[in-house]
């Protein structure tokens, strides 16, 4: 109840219900997400079982347009799934990977940052020299590296069951160096402070002090970067899955049904590429806009690379 | 400056030495190179021979060590689908690659500074929040659906532009160039209007906030207060300063534009380095794919350390910092 009515006072909730922007942008991503977690109840077919979608249904377009059936409100992909049962399923997948990335990203990221950052000396120029190495390498080619030696190494059979946690794991790799940047800078910034010394002095322990005393006053920058590296890691997830190195069609998540739309696209078949395409388009133009304004709001002193 | 040079230099060549332990291991630990040669129907005694024959079962470091040595001398190893060596395959696909490159630098320059200038100088008009809104949207597009869009608008629908290709080509001195024939030219629109379009709206906003402050400082003040045209205090004071920071950037996504390439190739069946990569996986081409790693390796790192050490010397700051 306390924690409610301080947040009901907070500058946050109050700067939120002044920008229209804001509200409109975390209300969509809310619908989206419900949707994602409600899939199985909300979709109107289920895209995972094979039983329940006919190849003679393949390539129907929007139920409003001609050839269209009531059955399928967006039409149907190639191989004849409802368009929007499979692009509710492909956004939970391509969510799920996005999230799951961005934690492992945070992981990797805080605990390199706060060791660097607290214990200094030696292991501080180390890792801050492999964390400068990978930044200067942009994400998306390591990501493209990575899950290419993963597809040569598992096969492709192996790489098509696994490509979840795969995937996970690869643009979880490819992009942490942000995170121990930005936690190494408050963590400087923190361990001088008064309220440190005074827990140094009364003899708490190295470790207790850095993962119950500092840690948690770095978190603000970390909350606001991790809006935007959602957005970052759908949108890898989307372009690997869009080469054909990332979630196999019989899974698909956005961007491997963008891929197996494009080759339709000739033929007139728009609609496979172009409802999951504004879908994702709106997807990651709302999660940036919401970390725009969080950082606008939060204002920490963000280490931009 | 020159123990900044030396430092940079020496952080070049550990980052390649990491590349090339990556793209030995990737070489020995995927594929075996024996099956590749002889097939499955010899004996496990024969299979030993041409292990040893081949140096297979040396130490670990004495296999890498002549990786690197070969490495040097511009020896990648053999591509298994083009029976040629890896390197040359990839330098006959770069000039695809560079050109379009090229071209969307040029794009990315015409566009970006007129631009930037004008939502600097009035930040007010229409065209300056329209231009200002489409780059906070540009940014949320991910670039291969700009291509397809492209794609379906100007080569489905239209039917002015070919969007699969590069088109006729024109041999010089060994150089595969489209920029002499009409055809080519034409298959340059699509590609490389796709590819700046992932640079511009962060181009954009850099020149016009690097030109707002600029306009803020004294020295402007001081040149309006002497009188002088709008046009000089615009583009000869103001604009000259943007550009240190501007050039800099440049540098560092010159290398990103080169990531990009991959999806924009495969989307447009360009047969450049990205394109051929893509098939060099699909074809479980490891050599190919080892030296194409290892050549993208020498790009960046030649790219960042030319950046780092011309900002050194511009900007004293970077080579103090450095120190410590």
């Amino acid at each position: 109840m306390k924690a409610w009515n301080r947040f009901k006072n907070s500058y946050l909730l109050y700067s939120f219900k002044r920008d229209p922007i804001a509200i409109l942008s975390f209300s969509v991503l809310s619908v989206l997400v419900v949707i994602c977690i409600l899939a199985p109840v909300l979709a109107p077919y289920n895209t995972h079982d094979t039983a329940t979608f006919d190849i003679m249904d393949g390539e129907t377009p929007p139920a409003w347009m001609e050839d269209g059936s009531k059955s399928f409100i967006l039409g149907t992909d190639i191989q004849g799934r409802d368009l929007l049962s499979t692009m509710i399923y492909g956004l939970r997948v391509s969510l799920l990977i996005g999230c799951g990335a961005v934690l492992l990203q945070a992981f990797v990221g805080i605990l390199v940052g706060l060791f660097s950052g607290y214990l200094g000396g030696k292991l501080d120029s180390f890792l801050m020299r492999i964390t400068d190495i990978q930044f200067s390498i942009p994400y998306l080619i390591v990501a493209i590296f990575t899950s290419a030696i993963f597809k040569l190494a598992f096969g492709v059979g192996r790489y098509a069951e696994l490509a979840v946690p795969l995937l996970i794991i690869i643009i979880g790799v490819s992009n942490w160096p942000i995170y121990a940047r930005t936690v190494r800078a408050s963590v400087l910034g923190e361990k001088n402070k008064e309220y440190v010394e005074a827990a140094r002095v009364i003899g708490i322990s190295r470790w207790r002090i850095m993962f119950r005393h500092v840690l948690p006053n770095t978190l603000t920058p970390v909350l606001v970067i991790s809006t935007i590296q959602v957005a970052e890691a759908v949108m890898s997830e989307a372009a690997l899955s869009f080469l054909g190195l990332g979630m196999p069609i019989t899974k698909p998540s956005l961007g491997s049904l963008i891929r197996s739309g494009f080759e339709y696209i000739f033929s007139g078949s728009w609609w496979i590429t172009f409802f999951p395409g504004i879908l994702l388009i709106i997807f990651i133009l709302v999660v940036l806009l919401l970390g725009d304004w969080l950082r606008d709001v939060l204002n920490p002193k963000l280490y931009k690379g | 400056m020159f123990a900044f040079i030396v430092r940079r230099f020496i952080q070049a060549i550990f980052v390649m030495l990491v590349v090339s332990l990556v793209g030995f291991l990737i070489q020995h630990q995927i594929g075996d190179p024996v099956r590749d040669l002889v097939g499955e129907r010899v004996t496990p005694a024969e299979r030993e021979v041409i292990r040893d024959q081949l140096g297979l079962n040396d130490p670990f470091y004495v296999q890498y060590f002549r990786f690197v040595k070969n490495a040097c001398r511009g020896d990648l190893g053999l591509s298994f689908f083009y029976k040629k060596p890896a390197l040359e395959v990839i330098v006959s696909k770069a000039p695809a690659t560079i050109e379009l490159v090229m071209v969307t630098t040029l794009i990315l320059i015409l566009v970006s500074i007129p631009a930037g200038i004008y939502a600097a100088i009035y930040p007010k008009s229409w065209f300056s929040r329209i231009v200002m809104a489409a780059s906070t949207v540009g940014v949320a597009i991910p670039v291969f659906l700009t291509a397809i869009a492209l794609i379906y608008l100007f080569a489905v629908e239209l039917n002015w532009l070919p969007s699969f290709g590069r088109g006729e080509t024109v041999n010089l001195w060994g150089w595969e160039s489209g920029f002499f024939t009409w055809d080519g030219l034409k298959h340059l629109v699509l590609p490389s209007v796709c590819l700046s379009s992932i640079m511009l709206p962060l181009f954009i906003r850099l020149v016009r906030a690097e030109m707002m402050e600029v306009l803020e400082t004294e020295y402007i003040k001081f040149a309006w207060a002497k009188g002088l045209h709008n046009r000089r205090v615009w583009f000869v004071h103001a604009f000259k300063n943007t550009l240190l920071p501007v050039i800099t950037v440049f540098g560092v996504q010159l290398g990103i534009l080169f990531a990009f390439t991959i999806l924009t190739e495969t989307v447009f069946n360009w047969h450049g380095m990205g394109f051929m990569f893509l098939e060099a996986v699909e074809r479980s081409d490891t050599s190919l794919l080892v030296a194409y790693l290892v050549v993208v390796g020498v790009i960046f790192v030649v790219i960042n350390t030319v950046v780092d050490i011309v900002y050194g010397f511009v900007n004293p700051m970077v080579r103090i910092a450095g120190t410590k």
